[in-house]
């Protein structure tokens, strides 16, 4: 069993590359894979929701565990 | 589970039109999470908005929507409202759209405190039009048409809105999205004109000219310059220096407009 309070889903036609989640992101959940988020260290997730509620794309669902 | 954004917006129209990094989508999520949280009505809500980058809201959103006029918006709202004085009224629009091109509009339906919301995202630039000045383009910033620098003094609009007579101003930032959506709650929950202006970003059209390297760089001075209006009380006016307040700026309990029209028609009515 991981850490991680909650499993983040990016979609990833939504997603425009801003990397504002990768930036303000507390624990560096995400990375930048070329143009589009991704998750890299699913574990450290702490569900604050701040990569959801500041995704401007509607690309990012934070399913809290 | 995750917040149900989607019900909110029209089928298929997701991802949207504006460029990587812009606070519009942040905003929009807000005012989705505000209108939750006030339990309005799609059929009972009407979104009116102008021109602009801001004003594209209206499109994505699965409610009564009015896309009319540059600047306009607030005159059509006020239509509605006269017409419908049960339906919730919300305005979305840009900082040009609002105080520059629609600045007219804008102070009387301040003056006349008629019931609605009026939410204008404020980036400092006319993004849309290819980033032209607007009168909240900060004093020395560079724009399309002012190369050399903007020699004009920016409006506030908490101010203006104040000045005009709105009985509800607050500002909050993209930055700060979970002060958005509790802005505009209250916002809606009061009766009279609410004025909420958001401090946005627009990396495309004033990021680039204005030495912003990324649109974090953009969020992170949205950060810095928030000062909410308790911590300022506190504050020095040097430390205040180049900050900007955010929260509830202005609340007052002032008669109606629709409220005071209707009494118009009873006596007309009556004589």
């Amino acid at each position: 069993m991981s850490g991680a309070k909650a499993e983040v889903e990016i979609i990833e036609r939504n997603c425009k590359g801003c990397s504002i989640c990768v930036e303000f992101c507390p624990t560096k959940v995400l990375a930048m894979d070329a143009f589009v988020a991704k998750v890299e260290n699913a574990d450290a997730c702490i569900a604050c929701m701040q990569c959801e509620l500041r995704c401007p794309d509607f690309a990012i669902k934070v399913h809290k565990l | 589970m995750a917040y149900d954004y989607e019900k909110h917006i029209r089928p298929g129209k997701l991802p949207h039109i504006w460029c990587p990094g812009c606070g519009h989508g942040i905003v929009m999520k807000g005012m989705i999470r505000a209108f939750d949280a006030c339990g309005l009505e799609k059929n009972n809500t009407a979104i009116v908005s102008g021109i602009g980058c801001a004003s594209r809201m209206n499109g994505y959103m699965d409610y009564n929507t009015l896309h009319t006029a540059h600047g306009r918006a607030a005159a059509f709202a006020t239509g509605i409202k006269m017409a419908k004085p049960e339906m919730d009224v919300i305005v979305v629009g840009g900082d040009g759209d609002g105080t520059a091109i629609g600045g007219n509009h804008f102070i009387h339906a301040c003056r006349r405190n008629i019931d609605m919301t009026y939410i204008i995202l404020n980036n400092s630039i006319y993004g849309m039009t290819g980033g032209q000045f607007s009168p909240c383009t900060p004093t020395g910033a560079k724009a399309s048409t002012t190369v050399y620098g903007n020699p004009d003094p920016t409006f506030d609009i908490a101010k203006l809105a104040i000045g005009a007579g709105a009985t509800f101003v607050a500002r909050g930032t993209a930055f700060h999205a979970t002060q958005i959506d509790k802005l505009i709650a209250e916002g809606i929950k009061h009766k009279g004109m609410a004025i909420i202006e958001i401090l946005d970003d627009c990396p495309t059209t004033y990021g680039r000219r204005n030495k912003f390297r990324s649109v974090v760089d953009m969020m992170k001075r949205l950060k810095e310059i928030a000062v909410p209006v308790a911590a300022a009380a506190k504050m020095t006016p040097e430390q205040l220096e180049g900050k900007v307040l955010t929260g509830v700026l202005h609340k007052e309990e002032r008669p109606e407009y629709t409220e005071q029209y209707a009494q118009v028609i009873n006596r007309a009515k009556g004589a």
